[in-house]
């Protein structure tokens, strides 16, 4: 069919629902009767970016699995604001054991569905950026490489949020954190350091990866969809502001999000047994100081005196990254 | 059935007999040989239902465990040494956590110097965990306490270690009997969880819980291992009925009957100290010996009892609590507390340093006399100690300990440079 | 299950865990005032008709935009749709065509013969209105609906004032014209016509209150020296003889002197009357002329021409003499004293109208200042029970806001019948484009593409819409951003980490559930249309 020229509002848009077309095809979301996987009343700061990526993503995954999902769950924010004693806000079997091993407690829930026959029953884990590219690493490979039947969301948030704001090996370049101040020759937090996960998860060669971000619910929807339409190890990296670890206003969280993609500092594409089979191009690019200057951790950057060199080498990530995923608009 | 059988074999058989759903396996000397047959066994079929998992390491080994175990499924590893340290992380949560884990210790020493012989060191390290730790003497027994522990963990909700020497067991060749498949399924019903991961009946497992009910969880925790000091003479009892043979329980006393004094110890070298006493009974000392089955819980009124009458105690280590002395000495002498009865802590056996006949027949003379210290070390060579600390006071830069112990007892490690 | 103790929790319990005690800000549904509401003069709640049309709901449509005014179908096609220049998508893209969308309607209506839903039972009052231009219709038609019995007179022959004698039939079509005054006769509006009014007094006898809507019919003249056989005209009475079948003869050459909309009508029209050249004589500068940007286009299309800083000074022997004017430094036009010839075989004065007011000379009290009736904010005038509006009280004289005038006045006659004061409900605050996140409209990415396309199918297999126009009209209606009023996106429902956001089903919007809810505020950042705000918490 042809493109069509005329902009609208409703239909084929970023919003969550549209009330235009079929209940079908809105996002789960938009639905009435959510699961609302993580329920209210979790502790979670104002406008916590991971706390919208865990019921979006649990949410999609729990209408994909017909509702039969459990969930291992990594220490950290997620895990502390969801579940403190007495309450929990958790409607789906949930566990946590410990920091390092939501991997391998996954794998074992999945060997336990597995052997009792009960295989339409899904399994995920999920952590944040340090419990998955850090101090749960060796068991996220483990898991990849076995090719056990989990899928692993990391909730990335680019730090050790839980702690303090301490730097993780996903905290971006020349961001402050309270292990990288803002202080010295080259502030923040040190460039040519950090690891790519999902390419890492890539190198495993499992059936699929992707990235995603709260800011395209879309987007995460599609993927999470389709991740659990697949059996075998599978991995999604969902990007998700902290308003209290980024100093971003908490009603800036998705905004932020949005930046954070159209800028290509997060890209956000998918791929299938090691090779890259799709990338979302660019709305609105935008260059990465919209993006920097919602946050405070970037703060250093500006002022009176901005440091246009390190901002450069920021976009010059941006840069490789659409280039290399190809996120520039089609013609 | 009899069969002539390596210990690890024996022990595999006997885990297999119990049915494990999900058997996760990281190699680590001498533990090896155990999940190797498991590996087979569930290749072959002889164990079915079973899903056999190659982790990447002994913290994922007791995660997978973890996992498989809140979603139902009766689930082991097995491991010893560093290996258990690394997964000490583990170890602490699948107790508090309640999961009914067994898992085999193939009991080693911890390094540095590494070292792959036999000590209790890497099992005194988790004695604290929450675990039920039950040590063997023998490979029957080895075998025989894995079938107990899969019924006493699942009773209580509570991991069970089974802690049995590596080497002197594990790799011992014995004749040993192998229980009847139809007795296990009835001495060992399906697991029935008390809390499962289940989509019809969610739950949240592993919550944060602060200061308000923390010593709370913590207190029903021990409440388990003092409910375990019932069960575990039970089930032994109920073993023995069934498998027409005695293995288990609490503590093993043996010739305590007039014994001035009584050995205490862990593990298989109460078959060493029973032979030793044989022979000194026959010389007319009145000497006797209480082996400890069950570490953890510790049965503080059944050993006081076993103990109550002798003139002294002396406790055989295979483990030393550097700075203190021995761990299981601490068990023995609140047990004794009050009773004036004199305690000797040996340290003995440590990396796998053979504990002979002679040694101890001198160490228990010598005990008669009341020539113990309180801490004594078995056998150490004190020449070797004190050249180390002449070379010490020296120079500074004296070199590595453990290579100048290895120069001056002239082994083959050491004409290798 | 025995659940252990602390470390095993029931499903969602937090529930327990009241979050709203956090909040220093709460959020607040609102209705902001869409800037194509505020800038419209007969006050349609545009946003709130495009909301139906969207769905493709075109009855639901129609019958809003009918709430407010009577003729969309030529509303549709004369208006000069403020509404498009205040339209927030024009600073997006391009503003929505509102007129294309009201004058689908319109026609839609037409076709199929649709009346107002509810008409109020006649009661026993009888209202006058004098005029049965757009806003004595306007007027009768409302208080037709509120259950007022209507007379219209008209000394025309046929109804529709400045709408059918002004304005030229190309740009209104008079089937077009007579369907919309029909329907309101139909509604039981009675029409006299050929009926002058020569004393409004003595015609109010047996009427409870009066409506006056006489427009603004008589020529504004200038005195310019005319010779033997000069032809000047006034474009108002050319316009009318026109409708009334008697066109005039203009000759090849016509000179149009004025600036105003109707000086285009008049030059357009003279064209169609066989013109072979039509100019326009207007003493500013194409920038200051008041007439409609868009007629000027099409006029300049049409191939009209225009002599700009000139005024006219006097016709004879078949031309017209202009001066050239200048613009003084306040930019007003001063003569310069240089003269010139235009060959033209007519002149024809568009220089504006004036109303027709001797009926009024016995109302006592009346109060007409610079030729209009001055009124209050409730359209009356210094008389009770006198009411007026159109072209004939000071006003911008568009048909749009004399349809307005006709709808105020209504409910104010029928206020003031009941003895009571018409308070107009405070505006809401105006949905300025910085209260929209305009990131949520957006070109249709391909990958919804297939969706949109059951969306399209979905509202256009509907019978009444037929054709290219019916599926245009639908997808310019979903132009529309909705500005200030929640169109139920499911935004707020979706980005609020606390699930504090109740979702009432269709058509029910949203609640905010203040048990829960943080005030973080991304329900108000995230709402493409602005229809959240943040309030402090009071405690």
């Amino acid at each position: 069919m042809s493109l069509q020229p005329i902009k609208f509002y409703q239909t084929g848009t970023f919003t969550v629902g549209n009330r235009l077309l079929d209940e079908s095809q809105r996002t789960v979301q938009a639905n009435m009767r959510r699961t609302n996987s993580l329920n209210s009343g979790h502790r979670a700061c104002q406008g916590c970016g991971e706390a919208l990526g865990a019921r979006y993503a649990i949410d999609a995954a729990m209408q994909a699995a017909g509702n039969r999902l459990i969930a291992a769950n990594a220490t950290g924010c997620l895990e502390v604001f969801s579940t403190p004693y007495p309450e929990t806000s958790w409607q789906i079997p949930w566990m946590h054991s410990l920091f390092g091993n939501a991997a391998s407690v996954a794998t074992g829930i999945a060997a336990a569905l597995k052997v009792k026959g009960r295989q339409d029953v899904r399994v995920i884990a999920q952590g944040g950026d340090g419990g998955t590219t850090d101090i749960g690493f060796a068991c996220l490979s483990g898991m990849f490489e076995r090719n056990d039947d989990v899928l692993y969301i990391c909730y990335d948030n680019e730090a050790y949020m839980n702690t303090g704001v301490q730097r993780s090996s996903a905290t971006p370049p020349a961001a402050r954190t309270a292990t990288t101040p803002a202080a010295g020759a080259h502030p923040g937090n040190i460039f040519g350091t950090g690891k790519n996960v999902p390419l890492i998860a890539m190198a495993h060669r499992i059936p699929y990866v992707a990235t995603a971000s709260v800011a395209n619910l879309h987007d995460l929807e599609a993927k999470v969809k389709k991740a659990m339409a697949i059996h075998g190890a599978r991995y999604i990296h969902i990007h998700v502001p902290c308003p209290l670890g980024w100093g971003s206003h908490p009603s800036d969280t998705l905004k932020v999000a949005r930046f954070a993609v159209e800028s290509g500092l997060f890209p956000l594409f998918e791929a299938e047994h090691g090779e890259i089979t799709a990338s979302q191009p660019l709305r609105k690019k935008a260059p990465v100081e919209a993006y920097l200057k919602l946050q405070k951790r970037f703060a250093h950057l500006f002022g009176e005196k901005p440091d246009r060199d390190t901002i450069a080498m920021i976009q010059a990530i941006a840069d490789r990254n659409i280039e290399k995923f190809g996120l520039d608009s089609p013609p | 059935m009899l069969q002539q059988l390596e210990g690890s074999r024996a022990i595999a058989q006997g885990i297999a007999l119990c049915k494990p759903e999900v058997v996760c396996a990281y190699p680590i000397t001498p533990q090896t040989h155990i999940v190797e047959a498991l590996a087979e066994m569930v290749r072959t079929g002889e164990l079915a239902n079973c899903e056999f998992i190659n982790v990447e390491s002994e913290f994922a080994a007791l995660s997978v465990a973890i996992g498989a175990s809140a979603a139902g499924a009766r689930s082991y590893t097995a491991t010893a040494s560093q290996g258990l340290l690394y997964m000490c992380e583990a170890v602490y949560n699948a107790a508090g956590l309640g999961l009914p884990i067994v898992m085999t210790i193939g009991n080693r020493a911890i390094g540095a110097p590494i070292n792959i012989w036999n000590d209790h060191s890497d099992s005194m390290a988790m004695r604290d965990a929450g675990w039920i730790q039950l040590y063997a003497e023998t490979n029957q027994e080895a075998l025989d306490l894995h079938i107990q522990a899969f019924k006493l963990a699942e009773a209580l909700s509570c991991p069970v270690m089974v802690c049995v020497d590596g080497f002197i067991l594990t790799h011992a060749y014995e004749r040993i009997e192998i229980p009847d498949k139809r007795d296990v399924d009835a001495f060992l019903p399906p697991y029935d969880p008390v809390q499962v991961l289940d989509c019809n009946d969610p739950v949240s497992i592993g919550a944060m819980v602060g200061p308000e009910a923390f010593a709370e969880v913590k207190y029903l925790q021990h409440r388990k291992q003092l409910r375990a000091l019932e069960l575990i003479p039970e089930i032994a009892s109920a073993f023995s009925a069934r498998f027409k043979r005695d293995s288990g329980g609490l503590v093993k006393p043996y010739r305590l009957e007039d014994a001035e004094t009584i050995v205490v110890a862990l593990g298989s070298m109460n078959g060493t100290i029973k032979d030793v006493i044989d022979e000194m009974r026959n010389e007319g000392h009145a000497m006797g010996s209480l082996a400890i089955v069950s570490f953890r819980p510790f049965p503080l009124d059944e050993v006081r009892a076993a103990l109550v009458d002798a003139k002294r105690i002396v406790i055989l280590e295979k483990s030393l609590s550097v700075g203190l002395g021995g761990p299981l000495s601490d068990g023995v002498r609140k047990s004794l507390s009050g009773t004036g009865i004199k305690g000797h802590t040996v340290i003995a056996g440590l990396g796998g340093r053979a504990i002979t006949r002679k040694s101890l027949m001198d160490l228990f003379v010598k005990a008669e006399k009341d020539e113990l210290e309180l801490l004594n070390f078995l056998d150490l060579d004190l020449d070797i100690v004190n050249g180390q600390l002449e070379r010490e006071k020296e120079t500074r830069r004296s070199g590595p300990v453990a290579e100048n112990v290895l120069k001056s007892i002239g082994t083959v490690a050491s004409r290798i440079a | 299950m025995k659940k252990p103790f602390a470390i095993t929790l029931d499903p969602g319990s937090s529930l327990a865990n009241h979050t709203g005690s956090w909040r220093t800000e709460r959020p607040v549904y609102v209705d902001r005032l869409p800037p194509c509401n505020c800038a419209c003069p007969a006050g349609e709640d545009i946003q709130g008709w495009l909301y139906h049309a969207e769905g493709g709901d075109y009855r639901r449509a129609w019958e809003a935009l009918m709430k407010n005014n009577p003729f969309p179908a030529i509303m549709g096609r004369v208006c000069y749709h403020p509404c498009e220049a205040a339209c927030n998508r024009g600073k997006l893209d391009e503003a929505v065509g509102i007129h294309a969308v009201e004058r689908f309607l319109g026609d839609l209506a037409i076709r199929e013969g649709w009346l107002p839903g509810k008409i109020a039972e006649p009661g026993a009052k009888r209202i006058l209105v004098v005029g049965s231009g757009p806003s004595g219709l306007s007027c009768a038609y409302h208080l037709c609906l509120m259950g007022h019995r209507v007379i219209v007179m008209d000394s025309a022959k046929a109804a529709g004032g400045m709408m059918r004698y002004g304005i030229p039939k190309y740009r209104l079509p008079r089937d077009v014209l007579d369907a919309e005054i029909s329907r309101i006769e139909r509604m039981g509006v009675e029409l006299r016509l050929n009926s002058k009014i020569d004393d409004l007094m003595a015609a109010m006898a047996g009427f409870d209150a009066a409506f006056l809507a006489v427009g603004a019919h008589l020529a504004r003249r200038t005195d310019i020296p005319a010779g033997d056989a000069s032809r000047i005209l006034d474009a108002v009475s050319l316009l009318h003889d026109l409708e009334d079948g008697s066109p005039p003869m203009l000759g090849r050459r016509v000179v149009v002197y004025g600036g105003g909309n109707t000086a285009l009508d008049v030059a357009r029209t003279a064209k169609r009357l066989g013109a072979l050249e039509s100019l326009i004589v207007y003493r500013r500068t194409k920038e200051q002329m008041p007439a409609h940007e868009s007629e000027l286009n099409e006029a300049l299309e049409e191939g009209i021409l225009f002599k700009w800083l000139s005024t006219v000074k006097a016709m004879a022997g078949g031309s017209v003499t202009v001066e050239k004017m200048t613009l003084d430094e306040t930019g007003f036009p001063k003569p310069t004293g240089e003269f010139e010839k235009i060959e033209a075989d007519s002149l024809v004065l568009a220089l504006g109208q004036e109303s027709e007011l001797d009926l009024l000379r016995n109302v006592p009290d009346l109060e007409i200042e610079k030729g209009t009736v001055k009124v209050n904010r409730s359209m009356m005038t210094s008389h009770p029970g006198i009411f007026a509006g159109g072209d004939m009280v000071p006003s911008d004289r568009t048909v749009t806001s004399a349809v307005g005038h006709g709808k105020k006045a209504a409910k104010n006659i029928s206020a003031w019948l009941r003895n009571e004061t018409c308070i107009a409900p405070e505006k809401h605050e105006i949905a300025g484009f910085d209260k929209m996140n305009t990131w949520y409209y957006s070109d249709a990415p391909r990958t919804i593409q297939p969706e949109l396309d059951i969306a399209r199918r979905g509202s256009t297999f509907d019978e009444v819409v037929k054709g290219l126009t019916g599926e245009n009209a639908l997808f310019e209606a979903r132009r529309c951003l909705s500005c200030g009023n929640c169109f139920e996106c499911d935004n707020c429902y979706g980005v609020c980490p606390d699930n504090a956001v109740i979702k009432l089903g269709p058509g029910l919007r949203f609640a905010f559930d203040y048990d829960y809810c943080k005030g973080c505020g991304l329900c108000a950042s995230e709402c493409p249309c602005g229809a959240i705000k943040m309030i402090p918490e009071s405690i």
